[in-house]
């Protein structure tokens, strides 16, 4: 069932931005305006419409670049991230070149030069219950491409209570997710998922790993949708919950119900201003606290030390195979997962140094370890990463 | 009844890195209870402590959502396919 959101007409002293289409426009957009479904109306209404992207990561790519293909004509971008060699798996906007750019910038280049005529506002600002009812207020639609559960809560209850539609995509490793909340009459995000899981029980592409491709297909989804919403045509994803898996090549789809319950889109809502979305997802900060504490530390550069001194130390790495190929330092692979059933293999009476990628998988492996009753038990603090850091560089880190 | 059960990405590590598992049962609750059974690693991940499924996955029986049916009460047949669906954030390190 189609579902029109409403665009407001331009504003006095918009310049008459959407009033009309320059000879340019037309024949720039001529493939939309010879579709019945687009048309002249069609674009005027996307020329006229106001998008608010949060993120221009993986899915805020191919997201800002077919909105702005599309002649969305006024674009907001939200980030406060800086490009990485390691966004460029997957975060087509950038390129080698703007590695240590801010996001922000390198993104509204790179969308300025696809469409000059178009006006794409930045914010380069991290989004907080702060700030995100004033950033959103003034665009008709959000688009939440970011990549951690107290954003997504934020953006969510922000675009409930001010009436704005929430285009959501989310990824992990090859499965992708997109829906429309917060639409009149459908369900927003806490209708599905009513509180976030705690940290550190779903991975994150950080450290779960994605295939580059996939925010590409979910991003360009809620590009999809977005447009759909504006010209008001097909059938939007509300109500609809669109799993997609790259592996498989298959899509399937689940009934997304409003929660009439729901505290925040609910007939009697319990939450009508934005909360503490740290401390709702349990995670106080920008790092998550350690789960594990007095958990026995040893700095790379002493264990390069002890080893250098001939100590009798044993390496134990409980990363994952395929990241043992990556790079290792000889040390006996047991992954974390199958610690429990290996670790008859492990000899307590010798001196035991955990480590992983980056420390925390180790640290847990080293307190399941100190709970089994083993003494002479240490983690490398920064883990392989903090080994090539300090004491060898020629160890790649990923 | 043999219904699958559809595993999702981020819980294959503790379903033995299958993508679905078939099994026998007369109701959703049955259902899960025999994935936990042959899988006890995916139970603390799906329930907790108290029995209750967790707030961040729900659970579908074909395209609905057992919220709105009759729960783990809810009675599936032969055929049925039965999704796990947590969330899914995506990209940062937490």
């Amino acid at each position: 069932m189609a579902t029109k959101t409403q665009i407001p007409p331009a504003a006095p002293g918009d310049n008459n931005r959407g009033a009309t289409l320059s000879k340019e426009e037309i024949q720039r957009y001529s493939r939309h305006l010879i579709m019945p479904e687009v048309g002249m109306d069609g674009q005027l209404k996307l020329k006229q419409a106001k998008v608010l992207c949060i993120g221009t990561g993986g899915l805020g790519a191919p997201l800002g670049l077919y909105l702005a293909a599309a002649g969305v004509g006024r674009i907001g971008l939200v980030d406060f991230d800086v490009v990485d060699s390691t966004n460029l798996q997957r975060q087509v906007l950038f390129g080698t070149s703007d590695v240590g750019r801010p996001k922000i910038t390198a993104a509204a280049d790179r969308l300025r030069n696809l469409n000059p005529d178009i006006q794409i506002d930045t914010y380069e600002t991290h989004l907080s219950s702060e700030n995100a009812l004033d950033l959103f207020k003034d665009y008709d639609i959000i688009v939440d491409g970011t990549d951690n559960f107290p954003t997504r809560y934020l953006v969510n209850d922000a675009s409930v209570l001010l009436g704005k539609p929430n285009v959501y995509g989310s990824i992990f490793r090859f499965e992708g997710q997109i829906t429309v909340f917060g639409a009149p009459g459908g369900p927003c995000y806490r209708c599905l998922y009513p509180e976030p899981p705690p940290p550190g029980l779903v991975p994150s592409c950080a450290e779960g790993g994605v295939l580059g491709v996939l925010p590409g297909i979910v991003g360009t989804i809620q590009a999809a949708e977005t447009l759909k919403l504006i010209i008001g045509k097909g059938q939007p994803l509300i109500g609809r919950l669109l799993l997609f898996d790259a592996l498989a090549m298959k899509f399937r789809e689940l009934k997304l119900r409003k929660n009439p319950d729901c505290p925040v889109c609910g007939t009697h809502r319990t939450l009508t201003k934005l909360i503490d979305y740290a401390e709702f997802c349990g995670i106080r900060g920008e790092e998550a606290p350690s789960t594990v504490t007095n958990i026995p530390e040893i700095t790379p550069k002493d264990l390069k030390a002890r080893l250098d001194r001939g100590d009798d130390l044993y390496i134990l790495d409980v990363r994952e195979p395929h990241e043992y190929q990556i790079c290792n330092i000889n040390g006996h692979l047991i992954p974390l997962g199958e610690l429990p059933k290996r670790v008859h293999e492990l000899d307590s009476s010798r001196e035991i140094v955990a480590h992983c990628r980056s420390g925390k998988r180790s640290a847990d492996a080293v307190q399941f370890l100190q709970k089994a009753g083993f003494r002479k038990i240490w983690n490398l603090k920064g883990g392989i990463l903090a080994w090539s850091d300090d004491v060898d560089p020629k160890v790649p880190k990923y | 009844m043999a219904v699958k059960v559809i595993i999702p990405t981020p819980l294959r590590a503790y379903a033995g890195k299958q993508e679905s598992v078939e099994v026998e049962a007369a109701t959703v609750g049955e259902a899960l209870s025999a994935v936990t059974t042959r899988f006890s690693d995916l139970k603390k991940h799906l329930f907790a402590d108290d029995g209750r499924l967790r707030s961040f996955v729900n659970v579908y029986v074909n395209d609905e959502d057992i919220r709105y049916l009759q729960k783990d009460q809810t009675s599936v047949k032969a055929g049925d396919t039965i999704s796990i669906v947590p969330s899914i954030a995506g990209g940062a390190r937490s």
